[in-house]
């Protein structure tokens, strides 16, 4: 089990501005009547959204009266699932993935990039409180590994130079393009392709 | 090699678009409604004859679940669900499908809700994939618009309505009790079964669960017949399967072949060979991380599929081969794999949260070299403590990787940690003695 704890300083109040609610809205429609709660996990991501990347106390007790459901049951959601984020991460959240695909082609050496790039210890928001990053677990993108995420972009095919690349753009306010960077198209092999060559050629 | 126009994901790579209309010069939605119109029956007894397996890692028989749903509605609805929460390390062709052939997998939905008799079907995908989730989403409105969703979806005479629910990060909601209790808006910890899903599943309701690329085979088996999907692959072990190649190999990548294919030919021709030559391979894992690991001698022959890999005491799961090579530390690769069950735990069964914790903290010191000889045995006896303990399956898929280390790695364990306990080592002292004492000889 992973520890997961809310953050110190806490805003006092948190409600959906209009584009979240008509969301929220249009969430809760998907589910059966009386079944509201089904949504909770999808209006959190509403509410992280709209709270620059991160869930506040404020919001969760703001979700249980609007689902009304109880407090703790949100709460609960909201510390076991790890994509919710209980404390400020800054604009650009940088999720590096080590696990063994991963880590066997050389996922420490994106690690180093970024504590050399945006701070020296995971989940510390860089000096100008714009970037934080964090070692996570298996994203799905083994074929393409080493690979991270930006906020809801995959950064695949990387090395130590093209993530220190990639983390200059966004620490400069850009955002780099997504998907691999050795120009490899999707999860075809790399200049060996075998199958499907008719619908490649035509 | 399979044969490119037996490939059932033709756009695996997007070479031709994913919309309807190029999704139609593929073959879908050409006649789902004559396939609808040959009958419930007709149509689990197809999948049946083609003993499609599930593809999500256990490998049940998926007619035979379609058959467990009751066969009249009653009064609680009839739910579908596909499960898109692909966490399995070494893992990634649902995320293929999702964003190169969603409407294979809507066209699936649409049929086997009406074989199930669902007019609700909620998509489960992964969190970090909000990406692919959303060109699904793309695509679901475009069948709508084109009428192949909705009231009478397709022509069908069915009605159907698709929705996607956005997992939040847990790998354990990749169990089918787990993914209903996060789809209901609660933790992702498994149930108990029995009541098995069929019958009580989502909100109390008889649900069928299936994994992305088992639905989206459906269409071209029910289209081409069972006969030719059952011809591919050997008996049991039918069809195609897309496996993920990933790892030290030259090129890492996804590629649909025949069932039973060697692992050596899946590597050599598709993934462009070992990085070091296949002398420099060192173990294979072959589905997934939580199935355990093959070494060298056992991969020049090793079939894939899912019964010649349990011959192997492994399994094929969800088909995701990690190639490890000789300059990797096996010890230091298994840790990782530990440390990845350790932070996954749900933490309901203490067996596994405990336990899990503990495989990876001995694991992390024999790749040091720290640990104890004794230290070795005890980590198997953990394992078998936690394996069939919990819950649900996530006991085994965590302790089995361990297990395997420990079958074929042994020695190099033993080799790396050969410190005896120190009340051994001196036999004149006395149990109760300051063991700070003994560091320094004069003391």
């Amino acid at each position: 089990m992973s520890l997961r704890k809310p953050a110190k300083d806490q805003p006092e109040s948190f409600e959906f501005n209009a584009s979240s609610l008509e969301a929220a809205n249009n969430i809760v429609a998907k589910y059966p009547k009386g079944k509201q709660q089904s949504a909770v996990m999808a209006l959190l991501y509403i509410a992280q959204r709209q709270n620059n990347n991160w869930i506040p106390l404020a919001a969760m007790k703001y979700i249980a009266k609007f689902l009304d459901m109880p407090y703790i049951k949100v709460y609960e959601v909201a510390t076991f699932y790890t994509m919710y984020n209980l404390s400020p991460v800054g604009k650009y959240f940088v999720q590096v993935c080590t696990t063994t695909p991963c880590m066997i082609r050389g996922a420490n050496k994106l690690v180093e990039a970024c504590k050399e790039k945006i701070s020296e210890n995971e989940c510390e928001l860089s000096s100008d409180n714009s970037c934080s990053w964090m070692e996570v677990e298996c994203l799905g993108a083994c074929v393409t590994a080493p690979m991270m995420q930006i906020n809801d972009e995959y950064y695949e095919d990387l090395d130590k130079e093209k993530t220190s690349e990639i983390l200059d753009k966004i620490l400069n306010g850009e955002t780099p393009k997504p998907g691999s960077y050795r120009g490899r198209i999707n999860n075809e092999p790399e200049n060996n392709r075998k199958t499907l060559t008719d619908l490649k050629n035509a | 090699m399979l044969k490119d126009q037996d490939r059932i994901f033709q756009n695996l790579y997007n070479d031709k678009g994913s919309d309807v209309a190029a999704s139609q010069s593929r073959g879908d939605w050409v006649n789902t409604k004559e396939i609808t119109e040959k009958g419930r029956d007709w149509i689990i007894n197809e999948i049946k004859e083609s003993q499609l397996r599930g593809r999500g890692g256990a490998g049940f028989p998926t007619g035979l679940k379609w058959s467990f749903a009751p066969k009249e509605v009653g009064s609680r609805p009839h739910y579908l669900v596909i499960n898109g929460d692909e966490s399995e390390p070494g893992t990634c062709k649902d995320r293929d499908i999702l964003r190169f052939e969603p409407h294979k997998l809507i066209e699936g939905c649409l049929i086997a809700s009406y074989a199930v008799q669902a007019h609700v079907c909620y998509i489960y995908i992964r969190g970090e994939y909000f990406v692919d989730g959303q060109k699904l989403q793309a695509a679901i409105d475009e069948a709508y618009e084109k009428k192949l969703l909705g009231k009478n979806a397709a022509g069908t005479g069915w009605d159907l309505d698709i929705y996607i629910h956005y997992g939040a990060g847990a790998y354990i909601c990749g169990e089918e009790t787990a993914l209903l209790e996060s789809l209901e808006g609660k933790k992702g910890q498994p149930r108990l079964k029995p009541p098995f899903p069929a019958l009580i599943g989502l909100y109390g309701c008889p649900t069928i669960i299936n994994n992305v690329e088992t639905i989206a085979v459906v269409p071209t088996i029910l289209r081409r017949g069972a006969k030719w999907f059952a011809s591919l692959g050997r008996e049991k072990n039918t069809g195609t399967k897309i496996f993920c190649i990933s790892g030290n190999v030259n090129n890492p990548c996804n590629v649909e072949e025949e069932m039973s294919i060697p692992l050596k030919e899946l590597i050599e021709v598709h993934a462009g060979g070992v990085i070091g030559g296949w002398d420099n391979l060192q173990a294979v894992i072959p589905g997934g991380s939580s199935m355990p690991l093959i070494p060298k001698d056992r991969c020049e022959t090793l079939k894939m599929d899912f019964d010649a890999c349990v011959e192997e005491k492994s399994g094929l799961g969800t088909a995701g081969i990690v190639v490890i090579n000789k300059d990797q530390d096996i010890i230091k690769c298994m840790a990782r794999i530990a440390r990845f069950y350790k932070h996954e735990s749900c933490g309901q069964c203490t067996p596994c949260r405990e336990g899990s914790g503990w495989m990876w903290r001995m694991l992390e010191r024999m790749a040091k070299g720290d640990a104890t000889k004794d230290e070795v045995d005890m980590l198997g006896d953990v394992t078998t403590q936690i394996a069939g303990h919990t819950i649900c399956a996530f006991g085994e898929g965590s302790s089995w990787p361990v297990q395997g280390l420990l079958r074929h790695f042994k020695k190099e364990i033993q080799e790396r940690n050969n410190l005896d306990p120190i009340v051994q080592k001196k036999n004149n002292i006395p149990y109760l003695v300051d063991q700070h004492l003994l560091d320094k000889k004069n003391a």
